[in-house]
């Protein structure tokens, strides 16, 4: 079974606004493999919150547009 | 497949063959032998040693099979062999500490199994399938996590 990761992220969305980078173009970039990237996209990784940064870079987007985290208490 | 995920495989494949080689060898002699007379240590030493160069050669060639794959595909990178990223490291970890767990269950056994002053070779043989399957379990986990998610 998949554990399920409540981090939600706008990275497929973003890449293709990002001059349609591809999945390996942001991994290199980043830092890490492409099936990282594939797994973080689809919400099967929570990456480190370091990566997390990368990735906002990498896509020139702030971090809480790239990943959201859905609040408690709403 | 990450590389790391591709060795995996290499090291679940030959923690199954090996052992299973292994074994086959040795144990059909306790049909017509003692367990005191059965010759185990060189086929155990010998097991030990195929496991690791086979290892290292399956290694190498999954990096030159990756290389020659991402030049004649065109996708994927020569560069992604040499990559570690922390899923990596996250998921290896977690394939350690279920190796751990089981190593530690098998030494439990072997070390009742000396306490009980059986003979050298149940010892040695059950160090060295706990050895065997903890690799093997390991590799299982990462797999699966590198599969399902993590």
């Amino acid at each position: 079974m998949v554990r399920p990761t409540r981090v939600t992220n706008n990275i497929r969305i973003l890449r293709f606004a990002a001059g349609e980078m591809t999945q390996a173009e942001l991994a290199d970039r980043v830092g890490v493999t492409r099936q990282t990237i594939i797994a973080i996209e689809q919400g099967r990784y929570s990456p480190s919150l370091e990566v997390a940064f990368r990735i906002a870079h990498a896509l020139t987007t702030p971090l809480d547009e790239v990943f959201g985290y859905p609040n408690e208490e709403s | 497949m990450p590389f790391e995920q591709k060795t995996t495989w290499v090291s679940v494949v030959i923690g199954v063959l090996v052992p299973i080689g292994y074994f086959a060898a040795v144990l059909p002699q306790l049909a017509d032998t003692s367990a005191a007379d059965i010759a185990y240590q060189k086929p155990l030493v010998i097991a030990v040693i195929a496991s690791i160069i086979l290892t290292i050669l399956g290694t190498i060639a999954m990096a030159i099979a990756t290389a020659i794959g991402a030049e004649i595909t065109g996708t994927g990178s020569v560069d992604d062999i040499d990559r570690k990223d922390e899923r990596d490291i996250s998921i290896s970890r977690r394939g350690d500490v279920v190796a751990y767990y089981v190593a530690s269950a098998g030494a439990v056994v072997a070390l009742i199994l000396t306490m009980l002053e059986y003979e050298y070779f149940w010892i040695a043989n059950t160090l060295y399938l706990s050895f065997a399957v903890a690799g093997l379990v390991s590799g299982i986990v990462k797999l699966r996590a590198y599969r399902r998610g993590f």
